[in-house]
C-alpha cells in the first residue's frame, strides 16, 4: 500500500498548503464584520471548472496509485511472471505525447485568438488519440497472439486491467475533447472556448503523466528503480 | 415551489462565471431537476425507501437469531443473504447516500451562501446513477440464486465460490456492478460538495466561519473522493476474478473435491484494499454526523459551539488519521503480526481528537439555555451511543484485546452502536431540525417523541447486552445458535428479548415514516426561523427555499455561526448575515 | 427533564448490568489470561469514563434546562481546559494501549519449545496434523489436495511420511505444553477459534498463518469457526480435547500416520470414491466413523 500512502501524502501536503492560507487559528469569535482581512479567504481566483477538473484528477491519480500498489503487493508473489512489453508501446507513448503537445499548442492558440490554429490543434490532438487508443488495442491483440492471455498470469492481468483502465479515461476525454471541438466549429464564446481547450489539455497532459507511470510500472522500471533505492537506503 | 423567473434570480457580478439553469418543464423541475435541494429530496427517498429494505431484512435475521429453528423459510442461505444485503444497504447505499447526497446536498449550497452546487448538471447526474446503482442492487433480490451472501466485506475467495450464496450466480455480479455504479455516481456528487464548499462560499464567508455541518461534509466527502476509488479497484479486480477466471485474489483452491483453475492469489491483498476503503467509510459517516450534532447541539442549547477551533482541527487531523489506521480491521486476519502494533497505536491515537469532540459537545450544554425539543433530546441519545460505542472501540483497536473478541458479537454490537444507531439517531435529529426549512410544516411533537424515546431505549436495548453476547464467545454472522456449547439457556433468552426490541424499534420507524409524510400537508406551520438559528440557510427569503435560494442577492456573511446568547445583544441569537458588532467586552478566562 | 432521569438510569443500569448478568466470559483454559485481564483494565478505565460523561450530560441538562429568563453564558472556548482534557485523554490511551501491546509481543512471540500442530480447514470441517518421530511437519501443497491425500501433504517429502493425520476428527492435546498452531485452509477464509483458549487467526488458503497457547486444564472444548466461510459455516464445530500426558498418548498410538493412510487404498475398498471425503463435508458425524473403520 505504500504507493497510495505516497500519493495521499502528497494529497495531504497540498491540502495542508492549502489550509495554513486559511487562519485556522484565528478565532472567528472575535472577527467580525467585512474586514479587508478577509480577501484571499474567499473562493480562488482559478475558474471553478479548472478547480473542479483538478479535484477530479486527484480521485483519478488516486485510482491509479491503488492498481499500482496492488501490483506490487501481487508481484511480490511467487506466481508472478512479467510478461514482455510489446514495441509497439514505445510507438504508442509516443502518438500521445504527440496528443499532449498538439493539445497544448491549440490552448496557445486560443490564448492568441487563432481559431484556424485552434481547430488544427484539437483535431490533431484527437485523431492522435484515437491512434493511441488503436495501437493499445493492436498491442493487446499481439500480446494474445502470443499466448499472454488474460487469465494465465496476473502479470498479464494487471497489464490488461490498467490499459483498459487508461483507455476508458482516454476514451471519456475524447467525449469531452469532441464537445469543444463541436463548440469551436460553431463558434462558441472564446472565453468559454479557452477553458474548454484548457481543461482539456490540463486533463490531457495528466494521462500522459499517469501512461508514463503505469508504462515504468509495467515494464518493470518501476519495481527495479524501488529495489535499487531499498539497497541505497540499506 | 415558487416558480422564478431568470431575471430575479442571479445578478450576475454576485455570482462570477456560475450560471444557474432555470427549468422549463415540470419534468425538468421535480425529475431531472438540477436544483441541489430537489436533487436532496430525490437522495434523501431513495435512501430512506432503500433503508427500510434493510430494516425489514434486519428483522428477519433477528426472527432466526431469537428464535432459532421457529421459521424454516430462513435458511442459512437465506440469513446470510439479509445480512450481507442488510449492512450494503446500511453502510454504503443508507447513511453514505443520505449524509453526503442528501444533507450535502441540501446544506451545502444553503449554509455557505450558494444559489446552487457548481456543477449542477453533473449533480443531476450523480443521482441518477445512484439510482441506478440502487436498481441494480435491488434486481439482485430476483435474480437466479437471490443476492450475494458473502458478507458485507465481501471477502474473497468465499465471495465468488459455490458454497456462498449468489457466488457462482448472478448475485455477487450484481452487487459488485452496483457498488462500481455507485462510486461513479458518488464521485460525480462528490467533486460537487468539495468545489461548492470551496468556490460557491458567498462574501465574507471565510472557512472559520462555516458551520461545523459544512466542516464535517466537507471533509467526510474528501475522504469518501480518495477511499472509494479503493473500493472501485477491489470490485473490479474481483469482477474480473468471477467472470473471466483471474486471479488477482484467487489462490489455488480446492473446492468440494475438485481443483479449480485459480492460482497463487492473495486474499489479504483484498482485505487491505476493502478496508483501505472500509476505515475512512466509518470516518465518512461520522464525520457529518458530527457536524450536525455540534449545531443541533448549540441552536437548542442557545449557546456557541464550545472550542469552535478544536472542533475544525479534530475534524481535520481524524479525517487525517483515518486513512493510516485501516489494518485495525485485520488484526486476526493473519497479516503480519508486527503491523499489530502500527495500527494499534493509530487506532487509539485517534481517539484523542474523537475524545475532544465529546468534551466539546457536552461542554456546549454547561451554562447553557438547553431547549428540550426533539433534535436536542437525538443529539443527546446520539452522544450516549457514541461515546458508548466508541469506548468499545478502544477495545477493538488495541490489538491484543481483539483477538478474543473480534469476529464476535461484540464486534456487531460496537460497529451497530458507533456508526449505526448514532448516525441514525443524528439523521432523525436533524430531520427534525431541517425538516420545517424543506418543507414549511413542523414535524408533529406528540410523535416525534414517541418516535425518540422508543427508538433511544429501544436501540439501547438492542446492542448494550449484546456486547456481552460477544463476550461469552459468539461468533458474528451464525445463522444458527443451536449446538454450541457456549450458548447457555439464559444467553438464548437474551437474544429473543433483543429481537423483541428489535420490532420494536422498526416499528417506532413506521411511525416516523407516517409522521414525515402526513405533516407535509397537516403539519404546524414553522415560518422561516422556528429554532430561531443563526445560519445562512434559516435566513432564506422564502420557505421552502425557492430555485435560486437566496432570491435578488446573496447574503453577505458577517459573523461566525455561533453568535447565541451574545452579552449585550437583544435577541438570544444574531444570524450570520446581520451586520453590526456585538464582540462581548471581555474574552473569556 | 425525563431524559436526565433517564440518563442517570442508563448509567446505573448499564453498570448493574455489567456486574449483576449471567452473561460473561467462559472460564479461561489457556494462558492467554494476560488478555483477560487487558480487557478488565479496558473496562474500567472506560466505564469510568463513559459514566462521567453521562453523568456529567444529565447534570447539565437538569440544571440548565431552559427556563423563563434564562440565558445561556457566552463562551467560546477555554483553552486551559480543553488541553487538560486532551492530555488526560492521552493519559488514558496510553494505558490503556501499553499493556495491550506489551502482551501482544508476547502473543506473536511463539516460545521455542512449543510443539507444532497444524490444522488444516475446509468447507466445512476441521482436520489436524502432527508431526511424526522426527518431529518434523512435511511440505503441503493445496495443489496435491486428492481424495487419497486430503490435506495436500506432498508425496515426495520424506518428514511427511510419518505426520500423523486426523482428518475430520477431534484433536487431542497435552495439558501444559505450549503448541503453536500452524493454520492452513484449502478453500476459503476459515477462523480457527477457541473461545476457552481467547485466541484466533484467520486461516488463508495459500498461505500458513499461526497462533500459539499453552493448554492450562484439562477438559473438552468446541472450535467454532468465527470467519465467514459459506452457508455452512455456523456448523463448523469441532473439538478439541485436552488431556494429561498419559491419555495424549495413548490417543496418539491410536491414529494413523500419512504413509500408512496412503498405502492401504489398494488392500481397501476396491472401489473408492473419488472426492467422497470431501463431498459431503457436512456431514461430520458420518466421516468420523469412515476415519476409525480405516
Amino acid at each position: 500500500m505504500s504507493v497510495i500512502l505516497v500519493f495521499l501524502l502528497v494529497i495531504a501536503g497540498f491540502a495542508g498548503w492549502w489550509l495554513s492560507h486559511q487562519r485556522l487559528t484565528a478565532k472567528p469569535w472575535l472577527e467580525q464584520g467585512l474586514a479587508g482581512d478577509f480577501v484571499g479567504l474567499e473562493r480562488s481566483a482559478l475558474p471553478t471548472a479548472k478547480i473542479g477538473l483538478g479535484v477530479f484528477l486527484a480521485v483519478v491519480g488516486c485510482l491509479f496509485s491503488l492498481f499500482t500498489s496492488a501490483y506490487f503487493m501481487r508481484m511480490g508473489l511467487p506466481d508472478w511472471r512479467p510478461l514482455p512489453l510489446p514495441r509497439l508501446l514505445w510507438l504508442n507513448t509516443g502518438v500521445l505525447v504527440l496528443s499532449s503537445v498538439a493539445l497544448q499548442c491549440a490552448v496557445i492558440a486560443a490564448r492568441r485568438g487563432q481559431t484556424d490554429m485552434v481547430r488544427l490543434g484539437l483535431a490533431t490532438a484527437g485523431l492522435t488519440a484515437l491512434a493511441f487508443l488503436i495501437g493499445q488495442l493492436i498491442a493487446w491483440r499481439q500480446l494474445t497472439d502470443d499466448g499472454y492471455l488474460l487469465d494465465s498470469n496476473p502479470a498479464n492481468s494487471f497489464f490488461y486491467l490498467i490499459t483498459a483502465m487508461h483507455g476508458l479515461h482516454i476514451l471519456g476525454g475524447l467525449v469531452g475533447l469532441g464537445r469543444t471541438s463541436i463548440g469551436a466549429r460553431t463558434g462558441a464564446r472564446p472565453q468559454r472556448l479557452r477553458l474548454g481547450i484548457e481543461l482539456c489539455a490540463m486533463y490531457w497532459h495528466f494521462l500522459l503523466f499517469v501512461w508514463l507511470g503505469i508504462f515504468a510500472v509495467l515494464a518493470g522500471w518501476a519495481a527495479t528503480f524501488v529495489s535499487i533505492c531499498q539497497r541505497l537506503l540499506t | 415551489m415558487v416558480d422564478v423567473t431568470p431575471a430575479d434570480a442571479v445578478p450576475p457580478a454576485e455570482v462570477g462565471e456560475m450560471e444557474l439553469y432555470h427549468p422549463h418543464s415540470w419534468w425538468t423541475k421535480y425529475v431531472f431537476s438540477q436544483d441541489a435541494k430537489v436533487i436532496a429530496i430525490q437522495y434523501s427517498a431513495t435512501a430512506t425507501a432503500i433503508g427500510f429494505v434493510a430494516l425489514f431484512l434486519s428483522w428477519l435475521m433477528r426472527l432466526q437469531l431469537g428464535f432459532p429453528g421457529t421459521f424454516d423459510f430462513i435458511t442459512p442461505e437465506a440469513y446470510y443473504q439479509f445480512i450481507t444485503m442488510h449492512g450494503m444497504i446500511m453502510v454504503i447505499y443508507l447513511l453514505t447516500a443520505l449524509f453526503l447526497g442528501g444533507f450535502g446536498n441540501y446544506l451545502i449550497p444553503l449554509m455557505v451562501g450558494a444559489r446552487d452546487m457548481v456543477f449542477p448538471y453533473v449533480n443531476m447526474l450523480s443521482y441518477w446513477v445512484y439510482l441506478l446503482a440502487v436498481l441494480v442492487l435491488v434486481a439482485s433480490f430476483f435474480a437466479p440464486g437471490g443476492p450475494t451472501g458473502a458478507g458485507w466485506t465481501l471477502y474473497p475467495p468465499q465471495a465468488i465460490m459455490t458454497g456462498t450464496p449468489g457466488g457462482q450466480d448472478w448475485g455477487i455480479i450484481l452487487m459488485l456492478s452496483s457498488l462500481i455504479l455507485f462510486i461513479i455516481g458518488f464521485t460525480m456528487g462528490g467533486l460537487n460538495y468539495v468545489v461548492t464548499v470551496l468556490q460557491g462560499r458567498t462574501r465574507g464567508m471565510t472557512l472559520m466561519r462555516l458551520p461545523l455541518t459544512v466542516w464535517g461534509i466537507f471533509t467526510a466527502t474528501v475522504m469518501a473522493l480518495l477511499a472509494f476509488p479503493a473500493l472501485f479497484v477491489a470490485c473490479v479486480m474481483m469482477l474480473l476474478d468471477r467472470a473471466l477466471g483471474t486471479s488477482f485474489f484467487m489462490p489455488a483452491i480446492v473446492e468440494m473435491g475438485q481443483q479449480l483453475q485459480h492460482s497463487g492469489g492473495s486474499p489479504i491483498l483484498f482485505q487491505h484494499l476493502f478496508w483501505f476503503f472500509g476505515h475512512p467509510e466509518v470516518y465518512i459517516v461520522a464525520l457529518p454526523a458530527f457536524g450536525i450534532v455540534s449545531d443541533l447541539i448549540s441552536t437548542h442549547a442557545r449557546k456557541n459551539i464550545f472550542g469552535y477551533r478544536m472542533m475544525v482541527w479534530a475534524i481535520i487531523a481524524i479525517g487525517a488519521l483515518s486513512f493510516v489506521v485501516w489494518a485495525h480491521h485485520m488484526y486476526v486476519s493473519g497479516m503480519h503480526p508486527y503491523f499489530g502494533f502500527f495500527f494499534a497505536t493509530t487506532t487509539l491515537i485517534i481517539a484523542v481528537p474523537t475524545a475532544i469532540k465529546v468534551y466539546n459537545w457536552v461542554l456546549t450544554l454547561w451554562r447553557g439555555d438547553i431547549h428540550l425539543s426533539i433534535p436536542m433530546l437525538f443529539a443527546l441519545a446520539f452522544i450516549v451511543t457514541f461515546v458508548n460505542g466508541g469506548l468499545t472501540g478502544l477495545f477493538l483497536g488495541n490489538v491484543v484485546v481483539d483477538v478474543p473478541l473480534s469476529d464476535t458479537m461484540f464486534v456487531v454490537a460496537h460497529f451497530h452502536m458507533v456508526m449505526g444507531v448514532a448516525p441514525i439517531l443524528v439523521i432523525f435529529g436533524a430531520i427534525y431540525h431541517w425538516y420545517p426549512k424543506v418543507t414549511g410544516r413542523m414535524l408533529d411533537e406528540a410523535l416525534g417523541q414517541f418516535h425518540f424515546w422508543v427508538t433511544f431505549l429501544g436501540a439501547y436495548l438492542i446492542f448494550f447486552p449484546m456486547h456481552y453476547i460477544g463476550l461469552i464467545g459468539v461468533p458474528r454472522r451464525y445463522a444458527e445458535l443451536t449446538d454450541m456449547t457456549i450458548m447457555t439457556e439464559s444467553a438464548h433468552h437474551l437474544n429473543s428479548f433483543i429481537s423483541i426490541m428489535a420490532f420494536l424499534v422498526g416499528f417506532a420507524q413506521m411511525v416516523f415514516l407516517f409522521n414525515l409524510i402526513w405533516s407535509i400537508r397537516h403539519g404546524r406551520d414553522a415560518g422561516g426561523n422556528p429554532w430561531r438559528a443563526t445560519t445562512l440557510e434559516w435566513q432564506t427569503p422564502q420557505t421552502p427555499p425557492a430555485h435560486g435560494n437566496f432570491g435578488k442577492e446573496l447574503p453577505i456573511v458577517y459573523r461566525w455561526a455561533y453568535d447565541y446568547s451574545v452579552p449585550g445583544a437583544k435577541e438570544d441569537f444574531i444570524p450570520q448575515n446581520v451586520p453590526g458588532s456585538f464582540i462581548p467586552s471581555r474574552e473569556p478566562a | 427533564m425525563a431524559i436526565a432521569l433517564v440518563l442517570v438510569l442508563i448509567v446505573v443500569g448499564s453498570v448493574l448490568f455489567h456486574f449483576l448478568s449471567p452473561w460473561w466470559w467462559t472460564p479461561i483454559a489457556s494462558n492467554w489470561d494476560y488478555i483477560d485481564h487487558t480487557i478488565i483494565i479496558s473496562f474500567w478505565i472506560t466505564g469510568v469514563v463513559f459514566a462521567a460523561v453521562v453523568l456529567f450530560m444529565a447534570y447539565c441538562v437538569f440544571r440548565f434546562r431552559h427556563r423563563e429568563g434564562n440565558r445561556a453564558v457566552y463562551e467560546p472556548e477555554n483553552k486551559r481546559l480543553e488541553w487538560w482534557l486532551t492530555i488526560v485523554t492521552a493519559i488514558g490511551v496510553t494505558a490503556l494501549l501499553v499493556p495491550g501491546l506489551f502482551v501482544w509481543s508476547r502473543f506473536v512471540n511463539v516460545p521455542s519449545d512449543a510443539t507444532e500442530i497444524e490444522v488444516v480447514a475446509q468447507q466445512w470441517q476441521w482436520s489436524y496434523r502432527l508431526p511424526g518421530k522426527d518431529g518434523k511437519l512435511g511440505t503441503s501443497d493445496t495443489r496435491e489436495v486428492a481424495a487419497e491425500n486430503p490435506l495436500g501433504i506432498a508425496p515426495k517429502d520424506p518428514n511427511g511420511q510419518d505426520d500423523v493425520v486426523v482428518e475430520a476428527a477431534d484433536l487431542h492435546l497435552p495439558v501444559g505444553k505450549p503448541v503453536k498452531m500452524l493454520l492452513r485452509s484449502i478453500d476459503v477464509l476459515h477462523d480457527f477459534y477457541i473461545p476457552e483458549f481467547r485466541a484466533k487467526m484467520d486461516m488463508i488458503p495459500g498461505s500458513v498463518t499461526y497462533f500459539w497457547f499453552t493448554p492450562t486444564r484439562t477438559g473438552t472444548f468446541q472450535v467454532l469457526c468465527a470467519e465467514l466461510c459459506g452457508q455452512g459455516h455456523p456448523l463448523m464445530h469441532g473439538m478439541v480435547m485436552v488431556d494429561t500426558e498419559q491419555d495424549y498418548l495413548t490417543w496418539l498410538g491410536q491414529q494413523q500416520t500419512f504413509a500408512q493412510l496412503s498405502a492401504p487404498q489398494q488392500t481397501g475398498s476396491a472401489n473408492p470414491l473419488p472426492g467422497k471425503t470431501m463431498a459431503s463435508a457436512l456431514d461430520v458425524g458420518a466421516k468420523v466413523e469412515t476415519v476409525e473403520a480405516r
